[in-house]
C-alpha cells in the first residue's frame, strides 16, 4: 500500500504520520510538497497536523487553496481513501469534502492531553479494525477543535453513521465533562458518506506505539490495510 | 474602488471569543454590557473603478475565501479610493 503525506508551510506531524504508515503498511509514504500540483499514485492521501499558514484568516483556509488541494480532492472524489488529521481535519472541512468546521475551543485554551474516543461507527475504512463502541486512547493537541455543524446536518451525520469518534470518559461514558473543546455532541472525528474520507481532531498516529503510551491508534492504520 | 469588508458569525453560532471579551469588560468596571460579538474587518484595494464589476469581484471573494459561510456571515461596502 503506497500513501502521500502532504506537506503545507506550517505543518509538523507529517514525519510522526509517515513513521507510522511506513511501520503498518511496510512502504515509506511519498511526502508531497503543497506547492506540486499532482499527488502520485496513492492508495492513501493524508493531510497531517500542524498550523499550515500560521492559521491565518481561519485553520486550513488557507491550504485549502493550495495547487495540491485541487487534485487531492479530485482524488478523494474519485475514491481515494483520505485522512485529514487535526489540522487535515479543519482543511477537509474548509475544502467542502466534509462539512462543518472546526471552531476555537469552546475553554479558548490550546488542549495538549490524552483523551478517550468511543468508535461510533465500524464501517467507514479508517475504522473496521476497530470494534462497535470500543474506546480508544489518543492524544489531542489543538487550539480550535470544537466541532460545529447546524443540527440537520449533525443529524444527517448521526443518521447515515459518519460520526466515527466521539469524546467520552475513559469507561466510554459520552459526557460533558469527557468533552475536550465544546464539539457538537461530542463529536471527534466524521467520514464522507462513503466513509474513504475521514476527518479527526485527535492524533492516532501520536496512539501507534507502547512508548508513547497508547497502540490505540494504529487499528485506524492497519484498517486501511484491511480495506485495500 | 476599495471594500471594506466585516466577516460576522451568524446568529446562534457560539462566540467564546466574545463571551471572554464581555468577561474582560465586565472585570474592568463596565457594567452596561449585554452581549460582544466579535468578527474580523479586511480592507481590500482594487484595481477595477466600475462598482458593478468590483461588487461581484468581492462577492466571489467573500464566498470562496473569506467567509466561512457555515458559521459566518459578510457584509460589505464598496468607495473610490
Amino acid at each position: 500500500m503506497k500513501s502521500s503525506v502532504i506537506v503545507f508551510p506550517g505543518t509538523n506531524r507529517e514525519r510522526d504520520v509517515a513513521d507510522v504508515l511506513a511501520d503498518v503498511t511496510g512502504t515509506a509514504p511519498h511526502i508531497v510538497w503543497h506547492g506540486d500540483s499532482e499527488v502520485p499514485q496513492s492508495d492513501l492521501i493524508v493531510l497531517p497536523g500542524g498550523f499550515s499558514f500560521g492559521d491565518y484568516l481561519r485553520c486550513g483556509a488557507m491550504a485549502a487553496h493550495s495547487p495540491i488541494m485541487r487534485d487531492v480532492v479530485a482524488k478523494a472524489k474519485a475514491g481515494v481513501p483520505v485522512l485529514g488529521i487535526c489540522n487535515g481535519f479543519q482543511i477537509l472541512c474548509e475544502t467542502g469534502l466534509l462539512p462543518g468546521v472546526l471552531q476555537r475551543n469552546a475553554s479558548l485554551k490550546f488542549i495538549c492531553k490524552d483523551v478517550w474516543l468511543k468508535v461510533e461507527s465500524t464501517r467507514t475504512h479508517f475504522t473496521r479494525c476497530y470494534n462497535q463502541g470500543e474506546v480508544a486512547q489518543m492524544i489531542c493537541a489543538h487550539g480550535d477543535g470544537n466541532y460545529f455543524a447546524d443540527p440537520a446536518t449533525l443529524d444527517r451525520l448521526e443518521g447515515e453513521g459518519q460520526v466515527a469518534f466521539r469524546y467520552c470518559d475513559p469507561a466510554g461514558n459520552i459526557t460533558p465533562e469527557s468533552n475536550a473543546n465544546g464539539a457538537q455532541r461530542n463529536i471527534a472525528g466524521i467520514s464522507d458518506a462513503t466513509g474513504r474520507i475521514l476527518g479527526m481532531m485527535p492524533h492516532p498516529e501520536n496512539a501507534a506505539e507502547a512508548m508513547l503510551g497508547s497502540v490505540d491508534g494504529r487499528k485506524l492504520f492497519e484498517s486501511l490495510l484491511a480495506a485495500a | 474602488m476599495k471594500a471594506r469588508i466585516r466577516i460576522t458569525l451568524k446568529n446562534g453560532v457560539l462566540d467564546p471569543q466574545g463571551k471572554a471579551i464581555q468577561n474582560a469588560l465586565s472585570s474592568l468596571g463596565f457594567k452596561g454590557v449585554e452581549e460582544v460579538r466579535q468578527g474580523k474587518y479586511i480592507e481590500v484595494d482594487l484595481v477595477s473603478t466600475d462598482e458593478a464589476a468590483a461588487r461581484t469581484e468581492v462577492e466571489r471573494m467573500c464566498r470562496e475565501l473569506l467567509a466561512n459561510l457555515v458559521i459566518e456571515d459578510y457584509a460589505f461596502e464598496l468607495t473610490a479610493k
